[in-house]
């Protein structure tokens, strides 16, 4: 029972009208794990947590949430789990103690659990004092908090959690992350989705990268990083002829480029040594390289490196042939 | 392991749950409305000033035979439901829009629930807005000749009223594709009762419009209200309106359901 995964999904197929949104995704999640599905805009990340949520039928595939199907169990699968969607989803005009009364009577609380249930997240997501205010008043991170915490009013097993972070700065963000973890350190099942690799890496022991309906790779943080170095040099060189002769020479290794701004990317793992010696290859004579920057691998570099072309946003998709 | 065994009100699916859902969805849509400022000041005071107006400003020129303020008051009275009522397709349409729908749905509210709460709320509307109006017309010169039965046959003939025509607007909020295309309902319904006997006679209507007049669901109701508030016979009047309701509220429950199954699908 143990080791047999949450969440499991075979061969999850889904089409709007002619658009092919998810194109058979394979997904294995271990209980009590942090699970990231990183993806651009429009990959299919709400579509995969809303067939998770028993929301959507999928075409065809499966999926079965803590030990049930989504569409056979559903009601099965409804008690088990918790939905936080990509976007605020509460009554502002409710305060946001109100907010979560409402949800642990829906849940099937009693009255009065009901209320103390509310009082225990609402100080175990720092909203006590603004408790008694109306949520539309709330800023981005409260809102966000509290959408969580409206989710775990019925001690879900397994929590979806679609962009928790998306728009909110980086104290709030940091904030969410900390939840994220104490409730994984709980032993909540915790998968969330995000667009920013930094995110799944801090937080999610396994993460599934998901473009164009498909899972193109799938792995702990560390085996996808390896495969994109984890960290990216970028080189301003001097002039328009040392950029065309840099780039020539490193081929396919720059991972970025942009003309303009006479700039090149290569991948490192960011170290002193690598950097330096990445200099001496790329720029022997020392007049090429006019400034350099090293950062973190974003989205767009694994997905270069794993796909082999820049992570286009598959909302500008053409539909799939008729 | 967290506690799961938090107690629980009701096991899941069973018709006590529906019940707790559908009572706490209309806890939540009646706060709602109540918050919702505008709206409310607005559907209590437009079916006033259109009483005013009329009782005012055309009463002098319209001979119903009863005192017009009398004549008018039943009429008045179903506008305003029907207003009241119709503000439900603007709720209903703001859920789906919203992600609240989803949120609901995980935790296995069912459409139905969410519908009469919608419904609930609108009731508690229509009870103040009929209130004021009350209170006005009273103020201004309406002498009713009720009794204690009369009142409360005429205050359950509005009730139905206004249950079938709330549920009839959740059905249209589950048709419309956002909150401006379901407030477009709301001026259809407050236009249904002037091609009626709500503010003139409909003798004194041109012919091709005394079928419609005559044979429209608003009405029997207003005959009914009328005659029951001024202590004449209502005839069959009361029988019909109690027929249109029950039959517009049938119709809009089966509906709603089968649309909220087709708009979550
Ligand atoms: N109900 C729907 N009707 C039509 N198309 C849809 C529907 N839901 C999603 N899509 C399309 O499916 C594709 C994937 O959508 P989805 O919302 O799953 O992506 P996502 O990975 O969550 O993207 P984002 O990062 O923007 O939230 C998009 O092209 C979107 O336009
Ligand atoms: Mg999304």
């Amino acid at each position: 029972m143990a080791d047999e995964p949450v969440v499991e999904t075979t061969g999850l197929e889904k089409s709007y009208g002619r658009v092919k949104v998810l194109a058979g995704v394979d997904l294995r999640v271990a209980r009590g794990s942090v699970f990231a599905l990183l993806g651009p805009n429009g990959a299919g990340k709400t579509t995969t947590v809303r067939i998770l949520s028993t929301l959507v039928r999928p075409d065809a595939g499966r999926a079965r949430v803590a030990g049930f199907d989504t569409v056979r169990d559903r009601r099965e699968v409804r008690r088990r789990i918790s939905l936080t969607g990509q976007y605020a989803a509460l009554d502002e005009q409710q305060t946001g103690e109100e907010n979560l009364r409402m949800m642990g009577r829906l849940y099937g609380l009693t009255r009065r659990r009901a209320r103390e249930r509310a009082g225990e997240l609402l100080e175990r997501f720092d909203l006590a004092g603004a408790a008694r205010r109306r949520a539309g008043t709330y800023s981005g991170g409260m809102r966000r908090r509290l959408d969580i915490a409206a989710g775990l009013v019925g001690d879900p097993e397994v929590v979806l959690l679609d962009e928790p972070t998306t728009g909110l700065d980086p104290r709030s963000r940091q904030t969410m992350w900390e939840l994220v973890a104490d409730l994984a350190a709980a032993g909540t099942t915790v998968l969330l989705t995000t667009q920013y690799l930094e995110e799944a890496d801090r937080l999610a022991g396994r993460i599934a990268l998901l473009d164009a309906g498909r899972v193109v790779a799938d792995g702990t943080a560390a085996d996808l990083k390896r495969r994109v170095a984890g960290r990216r040099l970028d080189l301003t060189l001097a002039d328009a002829a040392a950029y065309g002769r840099t780039a020539e020479l490193l081929g396919g290794r720059a991972v970025h480029r942009q003309p303009d701004r006479l700039l090149l990317g290569v991948p490192t793992d960011g170290s002193a040594s690598h950097v330096r010696s990445l200099l001496e290859e790329i720029d022997p004579e020392r007049d090429a390289v006019a400034r350099f920057t090293v950062h973190e691998a974003t989205l767009d570099d694994v997905f270069l490196a794993l796909t082999g072309r820049a992570a286009a946003s598959a909302d500008r998709r053409e539909p799939a042939g008729a | 392991m967290p506690d799961l065994t938090a107690p629980r009100a009701a096991a899941p699916g069973s018709p006590a749950r529906v019940l707790t859902h559908s009572l706490v969805m209309a806890a939540r849509c009646t706060r709602l409305s109540a918050r919702n400022t505008d709206a409310l000041l607005t559907s209590l005071i437009l079916p006033v000033m259109l009483m005013l107006v009329f009782v005012y400003f055309f009463g002098g020129a319209i001979d119903t035979g009863t005192r017009y303020v009398t004549y008018i008051v039943p009429g008045v009275l179903v506008l305003c439901a029907g207003y009241g009522a119709a503000a439900t397709a603007v709720g209903v349409a703001g859920d789906m829009a919203e992600g609240v729908v989803d949120c609901f749905r995980s935790l296995d509210v069912g459409g139905t629930s969410l519908m009469a709460g919608h419904v609930a709320a609108s009731a508690a509307r229509n009870a103040a807005a009929t209130g004021v109006v009350l209170a006005v017309a009273l103020a201004i010169g309406f002498r009713p000749e009720a009794g204690p039965a009369g009142w409360a046959a005429a205050a359950g003939v509005l009730a139905a009223y206004v249950l079938a025509l709330s549920w009839l607007s959740a059905a249209v909020g589950l048709l419309a594709k956002s909150t401006e295309a379901a407030s477009g309902f709301t001026f259809l319904v407050l236009f249904l009762p002037y091609p009626s006997s709500a503010f003139v006679l409909v003798d004194t209507m041109p012919g091709w419009l005394h079928g419609f007049a005559g044979n429209q669901p608003v009405t029997p109701v207003i005959e009914s209200l009328r005659g029951l508030l001024l202590g004449q016979p209502v005839g069959g009047a009361l029988w019909q309106a109690l027929a249109w309701c029950a039959g517009i509220l049938t119709v809009s429950v089966a509906a709603s359901g089968m649309l909220f199954r087709r708009r979550t699908a």
